[in-house]
């Protein structure tokens, strides 16, 4: 079992390239995505503010 | 279809769709990193750092085809005057820079073992490297422009311009000789892999892409409401100057 998981974790011998490059991939997506919904939760409250104090069109 | 280039009728689709294509994002990223990271193969010749591949090629696709949108959306933006369609191509450009920023570092993390070397001046790799520096002019241009419709119409023809660059990348690899192999899925004939290495790839490209998707509603949403707030703080600008002059003027009659 414990074999079975290290050989997979060392990838061939290739572990050095491949972690890394998912561990890029999954900062940056992850990132984005985590800005992403910070900034559009702050807009919402922010227009839905603007809403309550009255009517808006954009 | 143009009836949805309404900001609030926008608004209404996107909170319905967004559910679903995160719910989607999420499923398709877990079959496809299960079957990417353990039920594929390794690849007959290059072991299993071929499973690099399935995060590199669905971000250098994404690089191009969130390229080809923003273009596109500038298009429109320039033609018809669609205020969604500047806020469509100012929300992908993060999102494509980010792609692109993916598909630069797995590359190098990918050429090493595979040309033994990070980095090399060839045509396709220079090539996206522009496509990034592309990306990153783009929103630094926006950003320097305080007024929505100048720095609207100044981004739109950097996207415009700039796509000359994508037919280039795509073709580099035939025009020019490159380290980087020619295309492997996208061919006349069949594809140039077996199904057990291109359903992973697939599946993580529909999660990339899915993950845009979801995304690119989420940052218009975000810039709709933005330009309604700066909108609101404008008229309120408007407004207390018009009463401050009201003043002045009332103030001024008033005096003997």
């Amino acid at each position: 079992m414990m074999g079975g998981l290290l050989h997979w974790l060392a990838m061939g011998g290739y572990w050095p390239f491949v972690w890394p490059a998912y561990a890029v991939a999954a900062i940056v997506l992850g990132g984005l995505a985590a800005e992403t919904v910070r900034r559009h939760r702050a807009a919402r409250i922010r227009a839905a503010a603007l809403e309550r104090a009255g009517p808006v069109n954009s | 279809m143009w009836s949805f280039a309404n900001p609030q009728r926008f608004l209404g689709l996107s909170r319905r769709l967004v559910p679903w294509l995160a719910s989607a994002t999420g499923l398709l990223f877990a079959a496809g990193l299960l079957d990417a990271l353990v039920l594929s193969p390794p690849d007959y010749q290059q072991g299993e750092s071929v499973r690099m591949m399935y995060v590199h090629v669905p971000a250098s696709w994404m690089a191009l085809f969130v390229y080809t949108l923003m273009a596109g959306a500038s298009l429109v933006f320039l033609v018809w005057r669609h205020a969604l369609a500047d806020v469509a191509a100012r929300a992908a450009a993060p999102l494509g820079a980010g792609f692109t920023a993916v598909s630069l570092a797995t590359g190098s993390l990918w050429g090493k073992p595979m040309w033994g070397t990070f980095w090399v001046w060839d045509a396709r790799l220079t090539s996206v490297l522009v496509l990034f520096f592309l990306y990153i002019g783009y929103i630094a241009l926006r950003g320097a422009i305080e007024d929505e419709t100048r720095a609207g119409r100044a981004g739109a023809v950097l996207a415009l311009v700039g796509f000359v660059n994508v037919p280039i990348i795509k073709f580099s690899v035939d025009w020019w000789n490159t380290l980087h192999q020619p295309a492997s899925v996208s061919r006349l004939d069949a594809p140039a892999i077996d199904a057990s290495i291109l359903t992973p790839l697939l599946l993580m490209a529909a999660a990339y892409m899915a993950l845009f998707a979801t995304l690119l509603l989420l940052r218009m949403e975000t810039e709709i409401y933005a330009r309604r707030v700066r909108a609101a703080a404008m008229r309120e600008v408007a407004a207390a100057q018009a009463r401050d002059e009201t003043g002045e003027a009332a103030g001024a009659a008033a005096r003997p």
